[in-house]
């Protein structure tokens, strides 16, 4: 086989991945920054003088700045010193929060707060049970504003300092700090000048993760922000206006913020990366904690902690079998019924929804998967063409990271604004108003999560399989079909899985492009709560959870059968 | 009869040259070795004979033909690893199967050969066990057993026994032989441990560096070194800087040692590998050093002073300092022989080396 022949698999697999990320990247967002450089086809800032001169938008910037860094540290607040406690000493309970701890993870954003509402809003079910306690006239407290969402926030975003401390914890090598001890500091010195500077990388991610979530957070704002007003919140609101060009400026600004926070965490993370200088270190056991009263205390905040995780989720469940109207001024729901879910089953508009959404995230997510293999296949370094160097590596890497570092807002508003109407530079076609806009935007904002977990599988890939299998006699696709495939796959499914059901919950971005003959569980879940149909709504979630629960507990499997 | 030549290949990752003009060839069921220290290119080369590099020059033919540029899958070698690299996915019959699926033979004939194959490894009925149930030598023979199922026109070898325990790793080496000799094949086998390779090879090429520096057969290298760093790779060596004294006799070296001050006599054969005057290498093995009662009148006897005895089991290495010259002898017996005690050192003529120097 001559050179040309060898190289056209690798060619046909550059195609493929530079399409997607022609159209579905580099166009879009280009599409939008020029849209909002531009007024009447000529070029100008006048529309980034129009959007900066109004309050409320100058508002929405540095609220949704402030709220970001206040959420960070929260989440730090909250989450790290669990992830101690909790990585750190054994004691009993231990086992149930770890269980628990990542729960709010894969909790939808929006059936989260719905589920936030009503545990704790004025009429929820804390808050009645203060006021009958207590006897009171009115609701002891509002669901509202600034406290509110921080509250949210934390709750959802606390696991990202608590699973990667969590893991920092783990890969901090035990022999390290009892060199310091040896060396004479105290525990005090080892923690500060040990034990966090190796804990400083995944401190940084968990930021950074947290940032982004919550510059990107959407469903809280909109459901109980009040009057405190974000960006995602104002792109909506002018795109429902029909002022597009604000809200393309708008996006832009969002995105601009978002990619320099990612720019800047990421520098500092760089500086601070430590080699293992060890070659085979020891981990630490987890300390029992022996004394009697501590460890009563630690178990007591490993139950009050398991049921502040639960307590939503309960929540939810419980008003998903409550009766038509019987949940107004009662601590709970004064009567059960399985009405909500049969109506759920049997409407077809009802159970339509459930159809559309399954439909298109698993489009997304086949998709992703498929298109993940290329993308992959040409990053492994193994793969040596001189149309890829470490430089066109590079730029794909970053091209697959930007809809994954963008809030859902900005990639919706970009694909309907590239492909809003027909006759673009790049013969482009209309996706707005169509099936496909849906499926198109979650195969977008997730393909990375699958890119990273085939990634992953493929580069504990022992290459001297290919190799063996090469010097076997087997072709190409023999190769893939016999070796690579088999052993990639439950990791490769079980990312896919992941990128299913996060598709599954989609919001922020369904609601800006959504086609009502279309329409997504999300979208069903905010419209029954407008129309205070609780116990629909709560029934929506309810099946919802239930479908990424056995997705999640079969991509665990799957995990495990690999390991 | 030649069966492979590998002629002036060479290969560079990045700026390093791992490979540097290397020809070799090797002869129709002869067990060839590629045999030096980690690091010498040994491994890239013994890759590129498989198709899994590609040379950046030279050419590489198999029975006559140029197969530089064949894909690996179309050669038709055998390779074994030195991890064995056995699928997880798949079990012990399947493993074996693989190049005969791939090949796409009848059900029967595969089931046949793969019986034969595991047989040959003395793993007969292990084929329905999972490879991550069996030893390591075990998954080691099914690694051959999958290499010579497919026939292999060679068969490749990259330190296959490296991962074997010692005991293990000698009865192995005896049965792949044993296997390789008995089915007539061909085989290239890599490997940085000397005594594996002499116990294997019927001859070797000795690689440092990324360069060919000897290639002949096992006693042949051993025995009459052709470089220094062949000398220092295969075996301990005393290496004594000296100067050839010029001298009537053409072919009687007279050599002056640059420590010590001692004059060796020394039958000199090839005179362009002494140049008169210039500082040239002598080696000679501590085997082959005699100590003996203080006596200086045997040829090349210097007066010296042990300065250290070190038990080995069977042998004692003793170090020994002829008025600045540091030499060391191996004796079964180190009787009597105490440190500072004085002695004679005997380099008989026969056993000494004139190494040319890097």
């Amino acid at each position: 086989m001559d050179h040309t022949a060898r190289k056209l698999p690798v060619l046909l697999l550059f195609l493929v991945t530079a399409l997607v990320l022609v159209y579905g990247v580099l166009y879009p967002n280009l599409a939008v920054v020029t849209t909002s450089f531009q007024r009447s086809g000529q070029w100008t800032l006048a529309n980034y003088r129009d959007v900066l001169a109004q309050r409320v938008v100058l508002e929405a910037i540095l609220t949704s700045i402030g709220l970001s860094v206040f959420t960070v540290a929260l989440c730090a607040f909250v989450g790290v010193p669990l992830a101690f406690l909790f990585e750190r000493y054994d004691f009993p309970g231990r086992r149930l929060f770890g269980a628990l701890a990542a729960l709010p993870l894969v909790l939808p954003p929006l059936v989260g707060t719905v589920a936030f509402i009503f545990l704790c809003g004025e009429s929820g079910i804390l808050a009645r049970t203060v006021q009958h306690l207590l006897g009171l006239e009115t609701s002891p407290w509002t669901l509202r504003g600034w406290p509110a969402l921080l509250l949210f926030h934390t709750y959802t975003m606390y696991p990202f300092f608590y699973v990667l401390t969590g893991a920092g914890l783990r890969r901090v090598d035990a022999s390290l700090a009892e060199a310091a001890r040896s060396l004479g500091a105290s525990r005090v010195a080892v923690a500060r000048r040990v034990l966090l500077p190796q804990l400083t990388p995944a401190l940084i991610a968990a930021a950074l993760l947290t940032f982004m979530t919550s510059m990107a957070s959407f469903s809280a704002p909109l459901l109980f922000g009040g009057n405190v007003r974000v960006l995602t919140l104002e792109i909506f609101t002018a795109r429902q206006r029909g002022d597009m060009t604000i809200a393309v400026t708008e996006t832009v600004i969002l995105a601009t913020i978002s990619l320099a926070a990612l720019v800047f965490f990421q520098r500092y993370e760089g500086t601070r990366k430590f080699v293992a200088a060890a070659l085979k270190g020891a981990t630490r056991r987890r300390e029992p904690i022996k004394s009697g009263g501590v460890r009563v205390m630690a178990t007591l905040s490993a139950i009050v902690f398991s049921v502040i995780l639960v307590l939503p989720v309960a929540t939810l469940i419980l008003v998903s079998f409550a009766g038509d109207g019987s949940w107004t001024t009662q601590t709970i729901p004064s009567q059960y019924t399985l009405g909500n879910f049969r109506r759920l089953f049997s409407e077809p508009q009802s159970y339509e929804v459930f159809l559309n959404s399954l439909l298109m995230s698993a489009i997304a997510a086949v998709g992703a998967l498929a298109w993940s293999f290329c993308v992959v296949t040409l990053l492994m370094r193994r793969v040596r063409s001189r149309v890829l160097g470490p430089g066109v590596r590079r730029i794909l890497s970053l091209l697959i990271l930007i809809p994954w570092a963008l809030p859902g807002t900005v990639v919706a508003v970009s694909i309907a604004e590239a492909y809003g109407q027909p006759g673009s530079l790049l013969g482009s076609f209309v996706l707005v108003g169509t099936f496909w806009i849906l499926p198109v935007i979650y195969f977008l904002r997730f393909m990375p999560l699958v890119v990273r977990a085939l990634q992953a599988s493929m580069e504990q890939l022992d290459p001297s399989l290919d190799e063996a299998a090469r010097s076997l006699g087997a072709r190409v696709w023999q190769r893939f079909a016999r070796v690579t495939l088999p052993l990639v796959w439950p990791g490769a499914v079980a990312g896919t899985l992941l990128a299913f059901v996060i598709a599954l919950g989609e919001y922020v971005a369904s609601v800006l492009v959504f086609v009502p003959a279309n329409r997504p569980i999300s979208i069903a879940i905010a419209s029954e709560l407008r129309d205070f149909n609780l116990g629909a709504a709560a029934a929506y979630g309810v099946v919802l959870i239930g479908i990424i629960a056995i997705s999640m507990i079969v991509a665990g499997k799957l995990e495990r059968w690999r390991a | 009869m030649m069966l492979l030549s590998l002629n002036k290949i060479e290969k560079s990752f990045g700026s390093t040259r791992a490979v540097n003009d290397v020809s070799i060839t090797v002869n129709q069921g002869e067990f060839f070795g590629l045999l030096g220290p980690s690091g010498c290119g040994k491994t890239t080369t013994l890759r590129m004979i498989a198709g899994l590099e590609t040379p950046d020059a030279g050419s590489i033919e198999f029975e006559g033909r140029s197969i530089t540029n064949l894909p690996a899958e179309r050669r038709g070698f055998g390779m074994v690893f030195q991890n064995y690299a056995l699928f997880p996915h798949l079990n012990v019959f399947e493993n074996v199967a693989f190049g005969l699926r791939a090949r796409h033979k009848s059900k029967a004939e595969m089931e046949q050969r793969v019986a034969g194959a595991l047989e040959l490894v003395q793993l007969p009925g292990y084929g329905k066990r999972r490879v991550d149930e069996l030893s390591g030598g075990q998954q080691q023979r099914v690694a051959i057993a999958r290499a010579i199922a497919i026939e292999p026109a060679l068969l490749l070898f990259d330190e296959p026994l490296s991962n074997l325990d010692v005991s293990l790793r000698e009865q192995t080496r005896g049965e792949l032989r044993e296997l390789v000799t008995r089915l007539g094949l061909t085989a290239v086998y890599v490997t940085h441990d000397q005594e594996e390779a002499f116990a294997l090879c019927d001859r070797i090429a000795v690689m440092v560096g990324g360069k060919l520096m000897q290639t002949g057969q096992p006693r042949e290298l051993y025995e009459r070194p052709a470089e220094i760093s062949v000398a220092r790779f295969l075996g301990r060596n005393n290496f004594i800087k000296s100067m050839r004294l010029s001298s009537s006799n053409s072919s009687d070296g007279e050599f002056k040692t640059l420590e010590g001050d001692h004059t060796i006599k020394f039958e000199v054969n090839h005179d362009d590998l002494a140049p008169l005057n210039k500082p040239v290498v002598l080696a000679i093995r501590p085997e082959h050093v005699r100590l003996t009662a203080p006596d200086t009148s045997v040829t090349n006897s210097f007066k010296a002073q042990v300065r250290q005895v070190v038990f080995a089991g069977a042998t004692s290495t003793v170090r020994v300092d002829a008025n600045g010259l540091l030499l060391e002898a191996l004796v079964l017996q180190p009787n009597g022989l105490q440190v500072g005690q004085e002695c004679s050192v005997v380099l008989a003529p026969e056993h000494l080396r004139l190494l040319r120097n890097e």
